[in-house]
């Protein structure tokens, strides 16, 4: 039997697991190729995380779970079932922008019919709004998840020790995903963990941490497939750490040469999980070369047409500033 | 109508609002099996376990954190803070997020919060049991801020507080919570947030204060009453919003203003209600309007004589109005 089909994945499953990571990839490299053209003003890149956030979206179940993602979770935003012209609307700032009417940043994701909830700049925050969901859904007796991921670097922020201490207390269904890529702007893992791996953490909150290998979908899949059957069985929380690598500067105005060299930046493009999960696809037969040139046509295709709308559409009026400080 | 202590009122409006409507619940430290260290959740895990009355890990952002997620949820939370100067390690939580949930997702998310926290000083707290603190979530557009002053406003506010769709911060004297008992209507009882209220009609002098100080300034009205000095009173009831109708009106009708509160002067909601009176109603003022406020230190100390020198209380503020009554 095949790895996926060991997960219970079938054929199916991983060829729309594999649309979804090369989806994220063709919008975050249009909305930097945007940023550069002078036609957005702030890009953040889930470059190189692709496969982690898929494979970790793929393992909760969209209409039942929450979550609860950080800015560069646009894989898990689109699994949940944001679509290009949603993600383009919010890089032009649109007033059709579902995330926020144009009034947030790209990758602050948010949209109660898709189960996100709305996500802020500061780090970590969204991390006891997850815990909350999770007690909050055992109050009203629904069986869900609450997944809410972020870097390592805010694994120091207080809310992550609050929230994994509080969820841990009280046993709640909330599977915390780190997606360790290695710098948090400039600053490296060694100086920002006074432990291994961020996955050690939750030895102090009474449940289990794992860490798996970021660039490898069906891993990340295995690992968080439990987490959400733990939850689920009323088990409490797990943290799960995918190692992965961000493969552009922090955000478009970083300019990551100055921390890190090309020869590694290079080195982790090899890695890229983008690859490695064509290849297992090809090796399986389940998507020919030309089937995947046909793929990234179709993909490109509706990056293009989601580019000429969003940039078409119109912003909102100013005065719509004012509305929804309060219920209207 | 009936008599309550002002601690029982708040018991009141929890206890009928979790029996009313089952996403209400309490989470706090020590509001379980303790009833909270003031006894303001006494009895309520007898009624309701501990599911809905939840003593939380001693860490404030998460108690207002895992409250936010779970107002955004759609539960109606209230989340106790034991002192209002332990509610620093949740202004992220607050401000960043409670505040702006709904703004920042335009109008597709929202918090229907209730942050409770005891504030105020008198009671021998020192610098971190004593503080007011509404002063520093006043100037933040999202929140509300209710600081109610008698039995009936602490439990009319409280319910209208958890049935307010956005996060409403509400704000407890603990001063008052076995001093001040006054008539509570029965049944169903709210009081509408953003409304103030005159305690005390007057035409030579006006004083707009809110909390303690309203019972304080009360007794300096009647004493200044026999002086042939009368004085009208405005209670603001909530600080944020501001009721900006009843403030102006109560400016005009004596065109002297005197502002109270016991939190420091500096950037105070005196300050906001003294600037709506200059734009709105300059030319009708008799006198410079006036505040009495603590003084601009960190906080007041333990030292009894330092307190008492921090705190306002009717002769001070009786004091002060004599001033102004003869400008």
């Amino acid at each position: 039997m095949s790895r996926h089909g060991e997960l219970g994945l079938s054929d199916d499953d991983v060829r729309s697991m594999y649309r979804y990571m090369l989806m994220a990839r063709a919008l975050d490299e249009r909305l930097w190729l945007l940023n550069r053209a002078g036609k957005i003003p702030f890009v953040v890149s889930c470059k190189g995380q692709e496969g982690a956030q898929v494979g970790a979206a793929f393992a909760l179940k969209a209409g039942r779970d929450y979550v609860l993602p950080y800015y560069r979770d646009l894989g898990v935003a689109l699994v949940f079932g944001q679509t290009a012209t949603d993600v383009m609307l919010s890089g032009f700032a649109k007033w059709e922008d579902p995330n926020s009417g144009g009034r947030q940043m790209p990758g602050h994701f948010g949209s109660r019919k898709h189960r996100i909830v709305t996500g802020s700049s500061p780090v970590s925050t969204q991390i006891p709004h997850a815990v909350g969901v999770a007690l909050a859904a055992r109050l009203r007796g629904e069986r869900l998840v609450a997944y809410t991921s972020f870097g390592e670097g805010s694994s120091n922020q207080g809310d992550f020790h609050e929230a994994c201490n509080f969820a841990g207390v009280h046993r709640l269904p909330v599977v915390f995903f780190c997606e360790n890529n290695g710098y948090a702007i400039s600053v490296p893992v060694k100086k920002q963990l006074g432990c291994e791996r961020v996955a050690d953490r939750a030895a102090g909150y009474g449940f289990p941490g794992v860490t798996v290998d970021g660039n490898d979908v069906l891993v990340v899949y295995a690992a968080m497939k439990e987490a959400v059957e733990r939850a689920l069985r009323g088990e409490g929380p797990t943290l799960v750490e995918a190692l992965t690598y961000r493969l552009n500067p922090h955000s478009s105005d970083d300019d990551d040469r100055v921390y890190r060299t090309r020869e590694e930046v290079e080195e982790a493009k090899s890695r890229d999980a983008i690859i490695a999960f064509g290849q297992y696809l090809q090796t399986q037969g389940l998507l020919s070369e030309e089937a995947v040139d046909d793929l990234r046509k179709e993909i490109a295709q509706l990056v293009d047409a989601a580019t000429a709308y969003a940039e078409k559409a119109s912003y909102a009026p100013p005065e719509e500033a004012l509305k929804y400080v309060y219920a209207e | 109508m009936t008599v309550k202590l002002y601690i029982d009122a708040i018991r009141d409006a929890i206890q009928e609002e979790m029996r009313r409507d089952a996403s209400v619940f309490v989470l706090g430290e020590d509001v379980g099996v303790r009833g909270g260290v003031f006894r303001v959740t006494q009895g309520l895990i007898e009624e309701f376990g501990e599911a809905r009355i939840m003593d939380t890990p001693l860490a404030e952002s998460a108690i207002a954190g895992v409250a936010i997620g779970a107002a955004a949820y759609g539960m109606k939370p209230i989340a106790e803070i034991q002192f209002a100067d332990f509610i620093m390690p949740a202004v992220n939580q607050i401000i960043s997020e409670a505040a702006k949930m709904r703004y920042r997702s335009n109008n597709d998310w929202h918090c229907p919060l209730v942050i409770r926290a005891p504030y105020g000083g008198g009671v021998h707290g020192a610098l971190y049991h004593s503080q007011s603190l509404e002063a520093l979530f006043y100037h933040v557009p999202g929140l509300k801020i209710v600081m109610p002053t008698t039995a009936a406003d602490a439990k009319g506010l409280l319910i209208s507080a958890i049935r307010d769709p956005d996060p409403v911060l509400y704000f407890e004297h603990k001063g008052m919570y076995r001093l001040i008992k006054d008539d509570v209507p029965d049944g169903e009882h709210t009081v509408p947030i953003g409304k103030a209220a005159v305690r005390r009609q007057g035409v030579d002098i006006t004083v707009i204060t809110y909390g303690l100080m309203v019972h304080h300034a009360l007794e300096a009205a009647q004493e200044l009453e026999s002086e042939g000095v009368s004085t009208e009173l405005l209670d603001l009831r909530t600080v944020a919003p501001l009721d900006r109708d009843a403030i102006v009106a109560a400016a005009r009708k004596t065109g002297k203003v005197l502002i109270v509160h016991e939190d420091n002067k500096t950037g105070g909601v005196g300050a906001e209600v003294s600037a709506i009176i200059a734009e709105e109603a300059l030319f009708d003022l008799d006198a410079p309007i006036a505040r009495l406020c603590g003084p601009d230190i960190p906080a007041m100390p333990f030292s009894p004589p330092m307190e008492r020198f921090y705190m306002l209380d009717p002769d001070k503020i009786a004091t002060a109005m004599r001033r102004l009554a003869a400008f």
